[in-house]
């Protein structure tokens, strides 16, 4: 079976069977990174681009490392170290990028929407979202249903908590489209100001309450908190109030099932939004999660290059 | 010499004028309006069978971009777009480079217009010294010089203060200040309507309270110091709820809608579509359908286009980065004829509000064929079906969402003081 869509922006546009496949791919080449010798031929001779426009670690570190397993040659432009900063349109790097017959580009860009524009003006390149704006992060949310299936076996009828500030969060969006097509129940949580109008419509459970949020669910995933200034903002007063109502501590998280998993997409605010009790203990995967994010990433650079399933 | 439109079907709403008659034009003035009229061997004729004959169409709100952003339009492609939309007469506003805050562009403006342009050119003068918010332009003299009104449009004026004594010491002049109101700490950044649609495409939305608690505070201040407030395109439900109350309890508030916030919502925007990202936004299909009662029970004075042209190089980007508005002057008749189509407005009523209507709220002598009026004609054929395409649209610009889209109904000639300003027949 080859990957239906030609450029991977989007969770929304998944189907179940999309999912499946990426999920299935990642966990065949999961193995791969475990090995003495972590390269497989397979993208041999492919070009990936990986086009930053926002500072990020994890994720461009996940994706080189995952071209770079699957024998691709990886590039890597930084805002830092392109053309960005000479006023150079996005259309224009882009095209230039694909007259050098790159394969794919993964483009990580702090304006929502960036990836499709950029699907619509390219011809042969394909393009993967490594996260834009507030609006989505999909390989995100597929190294997070691969943790969550992994540990739970299904992704049907479990019941996920997202808390955090969601007006702000891509992972937020990319995970709820994934897990309602995959049959989970999907709850956001977070103070009143970081809860966007319209998650209900999206197919979300909406809660200000993190312990309702939290009740007999079967996973936790919490968001990084940006407080820039420690005296507050216009959305919160302050870090140490967020940390007494939203923070996942090992008190509130016994209302979880009992076997609930934690999740976090990083970096981690210890004692902002997570304890380090929580972070450290016994029901966090969150290393588990960045250990899927490269098998997911190679399973799509896989299947946006042409390959299917064996 | 005359010029004689015959067999037309006439619609002068000012006059309450629907039949079929013919216009006599003498010396670019309307000379007489009467039924079969025997034209002498040196007439010119022009045969309007089967053809609307009204007013040339009146646009209080365009933005020419001339002088200082020529690359988008200039007062001679801008006017050429109004021509070809019907309109003969249009307000510009003030936000060009220098802003319209002195005697001498808004000269500049309407002398260009005239010797260049294919309509007349009102220039609106910005309320504050280049539109910084800070001191007042000199009203009096600029009402001298040929302004129509004052606004600071596409700001909002932040300062209460500021904005009364505007309204104050415009009043003393009898001006109208013309508020673009949108509060600017509330819309905090938003591109988009805010709603379940902002969400999903993760863009900041600005909700219907920016404009509405603004509209709310300028009303208020109109009461107070009984000037005459006209407020640009409203967008909101509740904005049009303030106006209605505000008119029955008896201010001097008259307000306008753009052709896109009748015929739109903000799905327009989903894809990231640029040309559909303006200011204020699209809204939802209750506001859609809240425009159409104000415009149905004359709580809305006027169509207005806020033509707002921008080269492609402000739009072409990522939505956030992407220059707020669009096109409107030659979509704006078939968009309104649209509203007779589905029983929102009489075809009388949509003449109105493209002609005497808008031309009453800033008191410019057009918009209706009295005898002796200036001949200021259009011409248009409800039947002339149209596609919008580069080709077919005049502006230099072509930022509109409606690009592809099937158009019914065009002016097909257009008079000035009755010269022939655009033909399509």
């Amino acid at each position: 079976m080859a990957f239906a869509h030609k450029h991977f922006i989007s969770t929304k546009v998944l189907s179940r069977e999309d999912i499946d496949l990426i999920l299935t791919t990642a966990q065949s080449f999961k193995e791969i990174n475990q090995r003495d010798i972590k390269k497989v031929p397979t993208l041999r001779g492919k070009s990936i681009i990986n086009l930053f426009y926002e500072n990020s670690t994890r994720t461009r570190t996940s994706f080189e490392l995952a071209g770079k397993r699957m024998s691709a040659d990886t590039i890597n432009i930084t805002s830092a170290s392109s053309s960005v900063t000479k006023g150079e349109t996005l259309e224009d790097t882009a095209k230039n990028i694909e007259a050098m017959d790159a394969d794919i580009i993964v483009m990580r860009h702090p304006a929502s929407g960036a990836p499709d524009y950029l699907a619509q003006r390219l011809s042969r390149c394909a393009v993967i979202n490594a996260g834009d704006g507030a609006h989505e992060h999909p390989s995100q949310a597929m190294l997070d249903l691969m943790t969550i299936k992994e540990h739970k076996g299904t992704l049907e009828g479990l019941v996920v908590a997202i808390i955090g500030d969601i007006a702000r969060s891509r992972v937020a969006r990319s995970d709820l489209y994934a897990l309602r097509t995959m049959g989970a129940t999907v709850r956001l949580a977070g103070p009143a100001t970081m809860l966007p109008p319209g998650l209900d419509t999206l197919g979300a459970e909406v809660y200000t309450d993190i312990n309702a949020a939290i009740k007999d669910a079967d996973v936790i995933i919490m968001l990084r908190i940006q407080l820039e200034r420690e005296g507050g903002s216009k959305l919160l007063p302050t870090k140490r109030e967020y940390a007494q109502f939203f923070a996942l501590n090992p008190g509130n998280l016994k209302l979880a099932k009992p076997d609930a998993i934690v999740m976090h997409p990083g970096p981690l605010n210890r004692g902002v939004e997570i304890s380090s009790y929580v972070a450290d203990g016994k029901q966090n995967v969150i290393l588990e999660q960045v250990e899927n994010g490269v098998a997911v990433r190679m399973a799509l650079l896989y299947l946006l290059a042409g390959g299917s399933d064996a | 010499m005359k010029t004689i439109i015959k067999n037309g079907r006439v619609i002068d709403p000012a006059q309450n004028i629907d039949a079929i008659l013919d216009v006599v034009i003498n010396a670019g003035r309307i000379e007489s309006i009467a039924a079969q009229v025997k034209p002498a061997d040196d007439d010119k004729v022009i045969d309007a069978t089967g053809l609307l004959v009204t007013p040339g169409l009146v646009d209080i709100h365009v933005h020419l971009r001339d002088p200082g952003y020529e690359y988008k339009e200039d007062i001679v492609s801008g006017t050429r777009a109004a021509a070809a939309g019907g309109f003969t007469s249009v307000a510009c506003m003030p936000n060009t480079n220098p802003s319209n805050d002195n005697k001498a562009i808004t000269r500049y403006m309407i002398q260009k217009a005239q010797l260049e342009g294919y309509a007349n050119v009102f220039p609106i003068c910005s309320i504050t010294k280049g539109q910084k918010g800070d001191s007042l332009v000199e009203m009096g003299d600029l009402k001298l010089a040929g302004c129509v009104g004052f606004s600071d449009d596409g700001l909002n004026v932040e300062d209460g203060a500021m904005l009364r004594h505007a309204m104050e010491y415009a009043q003393g002049f009898d001006m109208p200040i013309i508020a673009h109101s949108e509060d600017e700490s509330i819309k905090d950044g938003g591109v988009m309507n805010e709603g379940p649609l902002s969400t999903e495409l993760g863009l900041t939305g600005n909700p219907w309270v920016s404009e509405a608690a603004s509209v709310a505070r300028d009303i208020m201040l109109a009461e107070l110091t009984g000037a005459r407030l006209h407020i640009c395109h409203i967008s909101s439900k509740r904005t049009v709820e303030l106006v209605r109350e505000a008119k029955q309890r008896g201010v001097r508030v008259t307000c306008e809608v753009t052709p896109h916030h009748f015929t739109l919502t903000e799905e327009a925007v989903r894809g990231y579509e640029v040309n559909a990202k303006v200011g204020p936004p699209l809204r939802t299909a209750a506001d859609v359908a809240a425009m159409k009662e104000g415009l149905q029970d004359g709580t809305i004075d006027a169509i207005a286009t806020d033509h707002a042209p921008h080269h492609i190089d402000d739009k072409n980007m990522e939505f956030i980065y992407a220059a707020f508005g669009m096109i409107g002057l030659e979509t704006a008749l078939p968009l309104a004829l649209r509203l007779v189509d589905e029983g929102v407005l009489t075809l009388n009523e949509v003449i109105a509000c493209l002609s005497c209507k808008p031309a009453g709220v800033l008191r410019i002598p057009r918009g209706t064929l009295n005898v002796g009026a200036v001949a200021d004609i259009a011409l248009i054929d409800l039947e002339h079906t149209w596609e919008v395409t580069r080709q077919s649209i005049r502006s230099r610009s072509f930022n509109t969402p409606f690009e592809q889209q099937g158009m019914k109904g065009k002016a097909v000639m257009t008079l000035r003081a009755g010269e022939v300003v655009h033909k399509e027949i």
